[in-house]
C-alpha cells in the first residue's frame, strides 16, 4: 500500500519523459494542437462595453495588474498585436466611466500585461472584464469577452488568456 | 426582571438589526462607490434586517405588541421590504444597466442574482396576495403566503451570504442565521401542516 505512491511517481516520471521525448521529436505538437481548444465568451463579459477605447499604456494612477496571452485556436500559435480592451469598477471609478477602460496591444510572445487601479468588489464580485473585439483588430478573430473573477478582493494581480477562433 | 424582559428583547432585536447596518456603513468600499450605488446596497441591506421583524411581527413574540397591533405592523413593515426591494433593484440598474438585466433574465454571471431575483417576485407576489386577503379562503391564503415567505427568507439569505459587498462576514452570517431561525420558528407555531393536514382529512372524510 505504501509501495503505491512511488511506483506511481515513478510511472508519471516515465511518461513524462516519454512525453518530453516525443514533444523533442515533434510528434506531441499536433496532439497538443487539437486540444487547444478556442475561448468562449463568459457571461456578462461584455457588460459595460466601450466599443473601441483607446490604447493606454496604463489606467489611472496604476498599482494592479491585469494580465495575460492571446493565442490562435489549434496550433496555439501567439497572437502579436492583439488589441484588448480591459475595464473594470476600482479604486478610481465605476465600470460603466471611461477613465476606467483602456486598451493593450500583445507582445511578440502574445502576452500582454496593463497597470491599472485596485480592482474592488462590484456587484458582488471583484472582477474584471476583457475584451477581443474583431471590429477593433485586424488579427482577424472572432470577438470574446472575458470576465475572470478575483480568488480575494486583497489580490493585486489578476490574469486571463484568450484562445482565439479564425473569423 | 419580567419588567426588564421585554426592554431586553426589544433592545437584542434593535441590536440583532442595527449593527449589520452600521457595519455596512463603515465599509471601506462605500468610498469608491457613487450615491445612487451606494443606496442601492443599503436597500438591500436593510431590507434583510426587516425581513427579521416579519416573522417575530406575524407570531406576536414581541413583548408589549398585542395581536392586532402585531399583524398591522407586519404588514406596513412588508410595505417597507417592497420598498426597499424597489430601490435596491432601481438603483442598481442605475448603477450598471446590464448587469441587472442579465439577472433580471436568469442569465447573470452571478449565481447569486438568481435567489436574489427569485426572491424580488416572491416579496412582489407577496403585496399582491395581502391586497387580496379577503377574497381568498384563509386556509389557503396562509399557505401561499408562507409558501412565498420561505421563499424569501431563502432566497434573500442566499442571495446575502454569496455577495462580497458591504456587509460585515460575522454580522451578515448572524442576521441571516436569526432570519432562518425566527422564520422557522413561525412556520412550526403557526402550525399551518397540522391546519393542512387536518383539512385534507375531512377532504378524504367527506
Amino acid at each position: 500500500m505504501t509501495q503505491a505512491p512511488q511506483t506511481r511517481r515513478t510511472l508519471l516520471i516515465a511518461g513524462a519523459g516519454a512525453a518530453l521525448a516525443m514533444g523533442a521529436s515533434g510528434l506531441l505538437a499536433p496532439l497538443r494542437a487539437q486540444s487547444l481548444a478556442p475561448t468562449p465568451t463568459m457571461r456578462g463579459g461584455d457588460n459595460n462595453y466601450l466599443p473601441g477605447a483607446p490604447v493606454v499604456t496604463r489606467i489611472g494612477g496604476g498599482g494592479f495588474w491585469l494580465t495575460g496571452t492571446v493565442r490562435r485556436a489549434g496550433d496555439g500559435a501567439p497572437v502579436p498585436r492583439a488589441r484588448i480592451q480591459v475595464w473594470a469598477h476600482t479604486t478610481e471609478g465605476h465600470e460603466r466611466d471611461e477613465r476606467s477602460h483602456g486598451a493593450i496591444l500583445t507582445d511578440a510572445n502574445g502576452a500582454f500585461r496593463i497597470e491599472m487601479p485596485q480592482i474592488i468588489p462590484a456587484f458582488g464580485q471583484a472582477h474584471a472584464h476583457l475584451a477581443y473585439d474583431a471590429a477593433h483588430d485586424s488579427n482577424g478573430f472572432e470577438t470574446v469577452f472575458l470576465r475572470p473573477v478575483m480568488r480575494s478582493a486583497r489580490e493585486t494581480s489578476l490574469s486571463a488568456d484568450f484562445v482565439l477562433r479564425r473569423a | 426582571m419580567t419588567r426588564l424582559r421585554p426592554l431586553l428583547v426589544w433592545a437584542a432585536l434593535a441590536a440583532a438589526m442595527i449593527i449589520p447596518i452600521a457595519i455596512a456603513a463603515g465599509s471601506p468600499l462605500l468610498a469608491w462607490r457613487n450615491a445612487v450605488y451606494i443606496a442601492a446596497g443599503f436597500a438591500g441591506v436593510v431590507a434583510l434586517a426587516l425581513l427579521l421583524l416579519q416573522p417575530l411581527l406575524s407570531g406576536s413574540y414581541l413583548p408589549g405588541l398585542r395581536l392586532r397591533l402585531g399583524r398591522r405592523l407586519h404588514a406596513w413593515v412588508g410595505g417597507a421590504i417592497v420598498a426597499a426591494v424597489l430601490v435596491h433593484v432601481g438603483a442598481l440598474w442605475i448603477t450598471s444597466p446590464p448587469d441587472v438585466l442579465d439577472a433580471l433574465l436568469f442569465d447573470s454571471a452571478t449565481d447569486f442574482s438568481a435567489w436574489g431575483v427569485v426572491a424580488m417576485w416572491a416579496v412582489f407576489a407577496t403585496a399582491l396576495l395581502a391586497a387580496f386577503r379577503s377574497r381568498i379562503r384563509l386556509i389557503l391564503w396562509r399557505l401561499c403566503h408562507v409558501v412565498l415567505a420561505a421563499t424569501i427568507v431563502v432566497g434573500s439569505v442566499v442571495h446575502a451570504l454569496l455577495i462580497d459587498g458591504t456587509m460585515g462576514l460575522g454580522s451578515k452570517a448572524a442576521l441571516c442565521a436569526l432570519v432562518l431561525v425566527a422564520a422557522a420558528k413561525v412556520i412550526t407555531d403557526l402550525r399551518l401542516l397540522a391546519d393542512l393536514r387536518r383539512l385534507a382529512g375531512r377532504r378524504v372524510a367527506r
